[in-house]
């Protein structure tokens, strides 16, 4: 498999195509995860989330610069809307990374949601797998412009930041129940504008209700991407957090995790598509589907029907 | 889910000039006809922009230039995808390019195809799916 091989000796050729191969569902794309696997699990992920236009991208490109300077490779991928009607996608994150594009050692990759609800792509996560496998030290992972509850990204990262802007003052206090619970790090952005101390008072009000006694309290980083402000800042507690997760088991248990749900999804795709196989066009199954239909049966009894004949029962699984 | 491949462009503005209307005309046509289309935004230098087509995978690249400089910008662009082993990326583009300095890009193959003002979107849309086509087919 040369294309596994070109991406773990740093040929970004190679990441580029297998990024685009696995996004596709390609043929290869198991092959390529499978080969790539081993060489994953150095890079530390971080996730950045807010809504559309709090600055996103131009805040991951100033922190981009700060990494930079410490020879710290990053890998960013930046999610934007596919069309729902069209399955078409304006990409437009790069716009705001400039700095970066001559930069061998910043790949950036942009990528449409297609389809995807919550905040990432389908393959967000094997994305950042093949950057983590090209060796990139970093890898941030932008999400689309999100609303109150699209949270996958915290399952995908080690560190989540959410972007606030002084604008959403007020509505801090309406949205805190989605997305203001997956913060590790605050950043209050275009901190330049008005109310934006009352922004931070108000996640400060919001963390001040939270009974539960947590070791990690999110700090609040007042940023202005523009003029770089707060960015230096916003490093220092990425790294502080990272440190937090590091000591003790806590990054690991993340991790274990995050691998766990991994095995689970893999083994749900394969059970449903070899059930599917032996079940879809089978008289039986049309049946099945007739006598729904005619509201002699119902769905319910219909799925254990047709599941019986499986025979799901039969194996024991070993200890 | 659809299997089907998804065509990736980049849409760039190469050089000095800060008109990009046409570009986002363009890209915005591409979109609405299924297509995933990466913006770089105004005054790439050609090297930034191979930089992008590479990370980016395209399928194709297109260049909108109005300032003139497109006998220079064309040559550099195909000259840097192929340093990079990526001369297999369709080079199309558009702009204010005269009659004969088309001809000269489309014969020298440092533009597969140019497409200037008032030439219909879905003319654009038509001839990349064509060359995606004959390209996937011959591959």
């Amino acid at each position: 498999m040369n294309i596994v091989e070109g991406l773990i000796k740093g040929d970004r050729r190679a990441l580029a195509r297998a990024i685009s191969l696995v996004e596709n569902e390609d043929s290869s794309k198991n092959e390529i995860l499978k080969g790539v696997y081993t060489h994953t699990g150095k890079a530390y992920i971080i996730g950045f989330t807010g809504s559309p236009g709090s600055g996103k991208s131009s805040l991951v490109d100033k922190l981009v610069s700060v990494i930079r300077r410490e020879g710290l490779t990053v890998g960013i991928v930046a999610i934007d809307p596919t069309s729902p009607f069209t399955g078409g996608a304006i990409l437009g994150d790069r716009i705001r990374m400039q700095e970066h594009t001559e930069d061998k050692d910043v790949f950036i990759r942009s990528m449409g949601t297609r389809g995807s609800l919550g905040g990432l792509s389908r393959a967000t996560k094997d994305a950042v797998q093949l950057l983590d496998a090209f060796g990139k030290d970093i890898v941030i992972i932008e999400t689309v412009g999100v609303g109150q509850s699209e949270v996958d990204v915290v399952k995908n990262a080690d560190t989540t930041v959410v972007v606030l802007t002084p604008a959403s003052g007020d509505s801090v206090q309406t949205i805190k129940a989605g997305i203001m619970e997956i913060a590790n790090i605050f950043v209050v952005n275009k901190s330049d504008l008005p109310n934006a101390d009352r922004t931070r008072t108000e996640i400060n009000l919001m963390l001040d209700l939270d009974n539960k006694k947590k070791e990690w309290r999110p700090p609040i980083i007042s940023t202005i991407s523009l003029t770089s402000e707060g960015i230096e800042e916003l490093w220092e507690e990425l790294k502080k957090h990272r440190q937090f997760l590091e000591e003790g088991d806590r990054l690991a248990a993340i991790r274990r995790e995050r691998v766990k749900r991994e095995i689970v999804d893999y083994m749900e795709h394969i059970i449903k598509s070899r059930l599917w196989e032996k079940i879809s066009g089978t008289t039986l199954f049309e049946k099945t589907i007739e006598k729904i239909s005619q509201r002699d049966l119902d769905p319910i009894s219909g799925a254990e029907k047709v599941l019986e004949r499986v025979n799901l029962d039969n194996h024991e699984f070993p200890e | 889910m659809s299997k089907e491949r998804k065509i990736r462009v980049l849409v760039a503005k190469p050089g000095l000039d800060g008109h990009d209307r046409g570009a986002k005309v363009v890209a915005r046509a591409l979109r609405d006809a299924g297509m995933e289309v990466v913006y770089t935004g105004l005054h790439q230098t050609p090297e930034q922009v191979v930089e992008a087509a590479i990370q980016e995978d395209v399928d194709v690249l297109g260049l909108s230039i109005l300032s003139g400089a497109h006998m220079t910008l064309f040559p550099r662009v195909k000259e840097l995808l192929e340093e990079n082993n990526a001369g297999d990326i369709l080079l199309i583009g558009g702009g204010i390019i005269p009659e004969e300095d088309m001809e000269e890009l489309k014969e020298k193959g440092y533009a597969q195809a140019l497409f200037t003002p008032g030439i219909p979107t879905d003319e654009i849309v038509e001839w990349i799916r064509n060359a995606m086509e004959s390209k996937t087919s011959s591959a």
